[in-house]
């Protein structure tokens, strides 16, 4: 019963979301504020069925319904109740319905949050959005439908993959799908602006809060799938340039070049279409990676089962949404006027320049991912691009950026001149220099590679400290105020800004610090055995064996001393999971801001011993500390003031207005 | 009594209680240099993983043959032809530069490049379009006249917005 | 014309598109043979019926032959079995089996239980002859002429499909010349 009833609140949705992508929009176009006036209730009406589908499906898997096809093939009576939960989205079926759902709540967000809108700029917002709504409810009942049945009911599941049995599993894919997904507002912003033909620096400022919020929970999510890899896969690895990885990495590249070129809209006018253009390929680019993954095109560790039907819909959707974004693009693109004037040197072509390195680099990941592709097409035969060449060429492309983004705040708007701002950057460049001498050598060994991450790093952080210490001056020095008064006169969007660099400064010291120091060490151990690494001594004390609720498993006991101090005990295991009889081994890590250690079980060797596998990674836990710091920043800065200033100023007016009513009728 | 212990520790390896564990390869120097190629390699039945990290059985068997070769005294190069030759350009997952992969290779730097040249063009004309655009003859005398008038009734500056 | 500039977006994508649109009639997991059209590698393997007895490459030259990579683990091979049991009592050309990673025992015992369609079939335990062959998988099928030249790879099992459209009108082809 619960399924139908799923998989009728969908086609309930799908009914909403027809109406609410033609009414409001044609009461856009006819200035018919009852016909716009339907958008917020229908959005709100398609989360309500789309929740309850959601609900269904998740209900059906935790109440270990086996004789939903779904439930069957990835679930299992034995496996833990948050892992039957997760398992609603661990199959293609399931994580597009969690991708409608994502979709439907930031509509509902929109639907909420934009009382200060125009009525005809939501109307077609919300409009867009139905359409896109429309495109994946139609690729889910047509062609991958969750709630179809398994008569007669299996007995039980074929179990969720051992490997998606892990926490990372519960938040990883609805954080990623939230800035995914999210970007489909940037989207629906740019798509009503250029149907409407408003585009200024007012569209801007709406826009930039839905985008930087998407950004930071992508960075989020993109932050939490390296670090789920990174330890449920054994070998210590946090980035392979597997497709999927860089299918969500290329949104986040231009998404990042978006929230910049934003800023210029939003403060000098500057940039609509090239702002426009962007805010469409970000979410191009998600909907791109969306194929990608599903219509077995190219191979990935992650990609779902393909079926070819399935490719052939998600290409005409694709088709179909960017075709005609693109087809609106350039038939309105003529009629839009020029922003501000600015020089040669000024903030606005620092941030020009931003951008066309951070799509540079976006291209240089889409040609690595889809070139095996091409070149196949062509008739050239079959090759592999991997890790090997992106770690060459991405970096290559990305060190500008990073040298940019200390230049580009300190530059004025409008004019300035370069010697004076390099001038005031002398001592963030001295102490880049520093590090980069220092820091190689204080960890053991100096390298060109590590002195060039260290110099890139220290260079961001000094050059944010450099420009904030500049912007307290000037506060200073123009309004008298304190220091401290000085700071906390400072927006949240410097604050915000400030914290996302210094973000990135934080992750290419554990970049930088990782690949140049860490010391990995695989050894055959026997109880009682000792191995060296990192200055840790790892002894194998024994092993156990386990039962796990669906696995058995055999846990090593490691105990870990320094210097003859002890230090923790680490407890490695390899599981066997007995209904997809699939081995898996589970690292055991101490996390520490300085270092990691990563002990894991390789195989079990004829004569008893264990080959085990130890690591020391120092500064590992800094990639995602910078991950997350830029994701923090992001939301600083979207509790900026001037977002929340003008409903004040809306309420205070209706105030004022109601009393102007009430004196003049009494 | 902590010291004792120390004392203990620090003997263990002397009195054999301790066994340093040896590597799990016969030969760590082959091994090292054979995970240096490996890793340049690609793992032909995984999905996107290097020969020295897969786990498959046949990444082992190749890692083997490899690992023979090596003893055997041949190059890096000739054990990439070898593998080539029976696998195609696939098994190399640092891609070849040839022919074919040129726009690879230096794809993103000529899009770069381009990119670059493409705003600088843009920029110069842009700075044109600006100046040459100007006023319109009503919005001229309408500056004019403003000009003319006496300062009043100008509002405070208002507060610039933050950042 | 100046609003021309603005298609150019949609251009770029429309080629993006035309190259998926290819790509999804590939199959990414496919690894063509660089070995078609070159002579197929010599080999002196161990008989599985007799492991005194070995057979050679060169021992079959003058003949168009298939050589099938099975084992009695492989899944697949159980797909495309009963296809080649009926080729065999066709005897339109001759089938050997090469009998990959497998263990003797294992091997003939699962012949006995599925019928043997091989004229003969050799042990290649270790896989290194499988390797010289680029075998990257099992099942898969080699087309080799009379000189001794691998003309056609199949990758996967043996579909009666694939038996009468690519393979054997070749072998017929090459039987005649």
């Amino acid at each position: 019963m619960i399924p139908e009833i799923g998989h009728f609140a969908l086609i309930v949705a799908l009914c909403i979301a027809c109406v609410q992508a033609l009414v409001p929009l044609l009461g856009a176009q006819r200035g018919d504020p009852t016909w716009m006036a339907l958008a917020r209730p229908a959005a709100q009406g398609q989360f309500v069925f789309v929740a309850i589908a959601f609900a269904c499906l998740a209900g059906s898997f935790v109440s270990n319904d086996f004789s939903v096809l779904n439930v069957a093939s990835n679930s299992n009576s034995m496996l833990p109740l948050r892992y039957r939960f997760a398992a609603t989205w661990g199959s293609h079926e399931g994580s597009l319905l969690l991708w409608v759902l994502m979709l439907n709540l930031w509509m509902t967000a929109v639907s909420v949050f934009s009382r200060r809108l125009p009525s005809e700029m939501v109307a077609r917002i919300l409009a867009v959005m139905a359409m896109i709504s429309i495109g994946f409810l139609l690729f889910l009942l047509f062609t991958s439908n969750p709630f179809e049945r398994l008569l007669p009911a299996a007995a039980d599941g074929r179990d969720l993959n051992p490997l998606l049995q892990d926490p990372g599993m519960v938040i990883h894919p609805p954080m990623l799908y939230m800035g995914y997904v999210g970007f489909s507002v940037a989207f629906a912003f740019a798509i009503a602006a250029l149907i409407g033909g408003r585009l200024d620096a007012t569209w801007a400022r709406w826009s930039r809060p839905w985008t930087t919020m998407a950004w930071a929970f992508l960075t989020v999510g993109i932050a939490l799938g390296s670090g789920w890899a990174y330890y449920v896969l054994g070998w210590g690895g946090w980035w392979f340039w597997d497709p999927v990885e860089n299918a969500s990495f290329m949104p986040w590249l231009v998404g990042t070049a978006l929230i910049h070129s934003l800023a210029v809209t939003e403060k000098r006018g500057g940039f609509k279409l090239w702002t426009v253009l962007l805010a469409i390929s970000t979410f191009s680019l998600s909907l791109l990676g969306t194929f990608l993954v599903r219509s077995g095109v190219l191979t990935s560790v992650h990609a779902f089962a393909s079926d070819p039907k399935r490719g052939i819909f998600i290409l005409a959707f694709l088709a179909l949404v960017i075709g005609a974004s693109l087809l609106l693009f350039a038939w309105r693109a003529p009629k839009v006027g020029l922003g501000g004037l600015f020089g040669f040197v000024s903030r606005e072509v620092a941030l020009l320049v931003n951008n066309v390195l951070l799509v540079a680099a976006a291209a240089l990941v889409l040609l690595g991912t889809l070139f095996p592709l091409i070149h196949e097409v062509l008739g050239y035969g079959k090759l592999s691009v991997g890790l090997p060449w992106f770690e060459i060429t991405f970096p290559i492309v990305m060190v500008p950026a990073v040298l940019l983004m200390g230049i580009g705040p300190m530059l004025r708007w409008k004019e300035d001149k370069l010697g004076a701002a390099m001038l005031r950057l002398k001592w963030a460049m001295g102490a880049a220099l520093a590090g980069s001498a220092l820091v190689p050598v204080a960890m053991g060994q100096w390298s060109v590679l590590v002195a060039m991450g260290i110099l890139l790093a220290v260079w961001v952080a000094a050059t944010c400290v450099v420009n904030l210490a500049d912007r307290v001056a000037q506060l200073r020095a123009s309004t008298g105020v304190s220091a401290g008064g000085a700071l906390r006169q400072l927006p949240r969007g410097y604050w915000g800004m400030l914290a996302a660099h210094l973000g990135v400064a934080v992750f290419i010291v554990g970049v930088t610090l990782v690949r140049g120091y860490e010391v990995e060490k695989d050894v055959r151990m026997n109880a009682g055995d000792t191995v060296t690494a990192g200055g840790y001594q790892f002894r194998l004390e024994g092993l156990n064996p386990v039962r796990g609720p669906n696995y058995d498993a055999t846990r090593a006991v490691i105990s870990v001393t320094r210097n003859q101090r002890p230090v923790t005990t680490l407890y490695p295991e390899k599981r066997l999971f007995t209904v997809q009889q699939m081995p898996m081994t589970e690292a055991a890590i101490d996390s520490g801001v300085t270092r990691d250690l990563y002990v894991s079980l390789g195989e079990r060797l004829r004569d008893g011993a264990w080959i085990v596998r130890v690591y020391y990674k120092p500064f590992v836990d800094w990639i995602w500390g910078g991950a997350f710091l830029m994701a923090l920043g992001g939301i600083i800065a979207v509790t900026d003031r001037r977002y929340r200033v003008t409903r004040r100023y809306e309420r205070s007016v209706a105030a004022d207005a109601a009393n102007t009513v009430a004196q003049g009728a009494g | 009594m902590r010291w004792i212990f120390a004392a203990i520790v620090c003997l263990m390896p002397i009195l054999g209680l301790t066994k340093e564990a040896t590597p799990a390869a016969e030969d760590p120097i082959l091994e090292q240099r054979l995970v240096h190629l490996a890793k340049e390699l690609r793992c032909l039945v995984c999905q996107n993983e290097s020969l020295a990290d897969s786990r498959a059985d046949l990444a082992g068997d190749l890692r083997q043959q490899i690992r023979e070769q090596m003893k055997a005294g041949r190059s890096d190069e000739q054990i990439k032809a070898w593998l080539t030759q029976r696998y195609g350009d696939f098994v190399l997952y640092r891609t070849p530069i040839k022919a074919t992969t040129v726009a690879l290779w230096f794809g993103p730097f000529v899009l770069l490049l381009a990119g670059l040249a493409a705003l600088l063009l843009y920029l110069r004309r842009r700075r044109t379009l600006v100046s040459r655009a100007g006023l319109s003859a009503q919005d001229q005398s309408r500056a004019r006249a403003l000009l003319r008038e006496p300062e009043q009734d100008r509002s405070p500056p208002g507060a610039a917005a933050g950042g | 014309m100046k609003s021309l500039r603005f298609l150019l977006p949609l251009l770029l994508f429309v080629v993006l598109l035309m190259f998926l649109w290819v790509g999804l009639s590939l199959d990414p997991r496919e690894v063509p043979s660089p070995l078609v059209g070159k002579p197929a590698p010599s080999f002196q393997l161990a008989r599985l019926d007799d492991p005194a007895k070995t057979l050679a490459e060169k021992d079959l030259r003058g003949q168009v032959w298939l050589l099938n990579v099975w084992a009695s683990w492989c899944v697949s091979c159980m797909e495309e079995h009963p296809v080649l049991v009926e080729l065999s009592r066709q005897g339109l050309v001759p089938l050997y089996g090469l009998n990959y990673k497998d263990e003797r025992a294992a091997a003939q015992a699962w012949l006995a239980r599925n019928g043997d369609p091989y004229t003969l079939s050799m042990a290649d335990p270790d896989g290194r002859v499988g390797i010289d062959y680029g075998v990257y998988g099992v099942p898969e099928t080699y087309v080799i002429d009379k000189t001794g030249v691998i003309r056609y790879k199949q990758i996967g099992p043996v579909t009666p499909k694939v038996l009468s459209e690519r393979i054997l009108p070749l072998v017929r082809q090459l039987q005649a010349s």
